[in-house]
């Protein structure tokens, strides 16, 4: 840029930009860390390693590896779908992915447990299921309730960073491809694959930060501590117990919570510089 | 017929983009699909390869009905607008898909690989990838790539329009004699009649989703056989005898050549833009005055010979019977089959298009 003369302007509005930054997002990190560690480290052990958090964490892990493997293969199904065929419904199936993004979560937790609870319509069915081959499936408080919920919320998040990217690259290279010969997963895998790599990786990587910090759906269809419960879902149990200590102990809880996002957060950025590097290349 | 499409039609939504529209190729031959962009010239050609599917009518290749043979095994090879070349690939990668699509032994692939680089002159740059090359050896690759899996027909879509046009006439000669060397049916679109003209044995004039007329390059500019012909081709001046015109002394006897509008000025002898010049004209009247709308035809007789050009309205008025310096830039000489441009000597190293 020319040396022009300097304003103030810019300098101003970084200056909001930055207050506005700690204050909101750098601050009440820096406490959940602070006050997680202020009784001392043997304590923050101790509530990271109770049987409760375990389950937590266990339940958490679970629920946000299914739902990035299945959201994943659907992702990429239904992108590839809208960007590369002409079909009737079309635009339908292109707004149906972004009904999860629209409706609040715990309106999607409730939804689950009319659908598949006590009174709900695919009950007989399950109870079909169950009585045939003398299973004991369960979807509502139960984990695969949390698994169900966790992958509702987070659907759009792949298909969502893949759409544009795919309907930029158009179909020529498919079609030379197909022209040569080659069948649909051939195509996917030596043509459009690469082109989505580092695409499809940064959607996963932010449908794994939303399925592990979702909390409005799993509250409506979790609700055995120990059990069904997610970290989320045990910090808020600790902090609504009230005593002192298990405040405490909701903040370390919390602060495992943080420690997964700031990981997350990195492999992104990892991700982001590996993928502008190849684009240059 | 090697290609032949019958009563052909196509609609996307509402727009008719074939109208009815049969033709055929026969065996060997290079085509030219020429019209208007929009006409409906790749619709045409997707709808031969397969890639798009027409609504009613047969595309035929060597006899069989193939309208339900996916693209894919029809054996063409497909030369996009653009290239589609595959951009995470080298070049040795792409021009080995189609082949390794067929499961050809490692020993074959590489075989025909190098041959193919080598055919087009690509020797060295196997391992660079499509962004690392230029336009004109981004199109050897797309050729080498079509050719890789021999197929039995060549499809290729506005080969050159993605190319500088210093390099394209170049890059058609080339393409050309490549094609003849391969001997391959071929098929082409354009929009360019020197393209077509200099590159085609046949040419298809299309417009508005319908075949106007086919046939030799020659053929169209003697008799335009529709007023939509006439105009897009332009009154070309078909001559026998050619050589007594300033610049053309050395074309051999007895070739014809076309003279479109578009190569010929006509000044008045007091031209201040066209001074320099006035040594390499020839002296014509004007014989005939007809207005078109946004110009003016003039026709001039030239020492016997009829020429005409289109005048600008902007420029002076003329009148009928009025001496003018007419020069002319470049005729299209016909050699037996071939067809070829040929610019005035005369004016070598004058840029003529910025005049
Ligand atoms: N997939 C499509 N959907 C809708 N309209 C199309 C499609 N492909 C082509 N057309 C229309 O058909 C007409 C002919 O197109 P095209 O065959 O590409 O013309 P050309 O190659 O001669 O320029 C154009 O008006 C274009 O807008
Ligand atoms: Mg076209």
């Amino acid at each position: 840029m020319k040396n022009q003369k300097k304003s103030i302007v810019p300098t101003l509005l970084i200056g909001i930009s930055v207050v506005f930054f700690v204050v909101m997002l750098v601050l009440p990190l820096v406490i959940v860390l602070y006050r997680s560690l202020k009784d001392g480290l043997a304590l923050y052990v101790k509530a990271i390693t109770a049987p409760n958090t375990l389950s937590a964490l266990r339940v958490t892990l679970i629920a946000a590896s299914i739902a990035v493997l299945v959201n994943t293969f659907f992702g990429l199904c239904a992108a590839w779908l809208i960007t590369k065929f002409e079909f009737r419904g079309r635009q339908v199936l292109s707004t149906l992915i972004d009904i999860p993004f629209s409706i609040s979560p715990v309106i999607a937790g409730l939804a689950f447990i009319m659908t598949f609870g006590r009174m709900g319509w695919a009950t007989p069915f399950i109870d079909w299921i169950n009585s045939t081959f003398g299973t004991d499936i369960a979807l509502v408080f139960s984990v695969p309730g949390v698994v169900l919920a966790t992958i509702f919320v987070t659907f759009p998040f792949i298909s969502r960073e893949l759409i544009p990217v795919m309907q930029a690259q158009g179909n020529a290279e498919e079609e030379a491809a197909a022209m040569m010969g080659a069948k649909g997963f051939t195509i996917f895998r030596k043509v459009t694959f690469p082109h989505i790599r580092w695409t499809l990786l940064y959607g996963i990587i932010l449908c794994a930060a939303r399925a592990i910090g979702e909390f409005g759906a799993v509250y409506a269809v979790s609700k055995t501590r120990g059990q069904t419960f997610t970290l989320t879902l045990e910090v808020d149990a600790l902090y609504m117990a009230g005593g002192a200590d298990s405040i405490t102990q909701a903040f370390a809880v919390s602060s495992l919570l943080v420690i997964i996002a700031v990981a997350i957060l990195l492999i992104k950025q990892v991700v982001e510089y590996r993928a502008k590097r190849t684009e240059e290349a | 017929m090697y290609v032949q499409l019958n009563h052909i039609t196509k609609k996307f939504e509402d727009y008719e983009a074939a109208k009815d529209v049969s033709l055929g190729v026969e065996e060997g031959r290079m085509a030219a699909l020429l019209g208007p962009s929009g006409s409906g010239k790749t619709t045409l050609l997707r709808i031969i390869a397969g890639l798009e599917q027409q609504d009613s009518g047969d595309v035929l290749i060597d006899g069989k009905v193939v309208n339900d043979v996916p693209a894919g095994e029809r054996g063409i090879g497909f030369v996009f607008q653009n290239y589609a070349l595959f951009r995470y690939m080298t070049v040795y990668e792409n021009i080995a898909f189609g082949l390794r699509v067929q499961k050809r032994k490692k020993e074959e692939i590489d075989a025909r690989v190098m041959e193919l680089v080598h055919l087009v002159g690509l020797d060295g740059l196997e391992r660079r990838y499509p962004n690392q090359l230029s336009g004109g050896q981004r199109q050897r690759v797309a050729f080498a790539r079509a050719l890789a899996p021999e197929p039995s027909l060549l499809l290729l879509d506005e080969p050159f329009a993605a190319i500088d046009a210093k390099v394209r006439k170049e890059l058609r000669l080339w393409l050309k004699n490549m094609i003849s060397q391969v001997g391959i049916t071929s098929i082409f679109v354009t929009h360019d009649q020197d393209e077509a003209v200099e590159v085609a044995d046949e040419i298809l004039v299309i417009n508005e989703g319908r075949l106007e007329q086919a046939g030799a390059p020659i053929d169209i500019y003697k008799n335009p056989k529709t007023s939509f012909v006439a105009q897009f081709i332009g009154s070309s001046a078909v001559l026998s005898d050619f050589r007594g015109l300033k610049g053309f002394e050395d074309v051999p006897a007895g070739r014809q050549a076309v003279v479109r509008p578009e190569f010929v000025e006509a000044f008045k002898s007091d031209n201040e833009k066209f001074k320099s010049l006035i040594a390499d004209t020839e002296s014509g009247v004007i014989t005939n005055i007809a207005f078109r709308g946004s110009y003016l035809e003039l026709t001039l007789d030239v020492n016997g010979i009829q020429l005409t050009t289109n005048r600008s309205l902007e420029r002076r008025p003329v009148h009928v019977g009025n001496p003018m310096c007419v020069l002319i830039y470049r005729a299209y000489i016909l050699d037996g089959e071939n067809t070829r441009i040929y610019e005035n000597r005369r004016l070598e190293g004058v840029d003529v298009e910025s005049l």
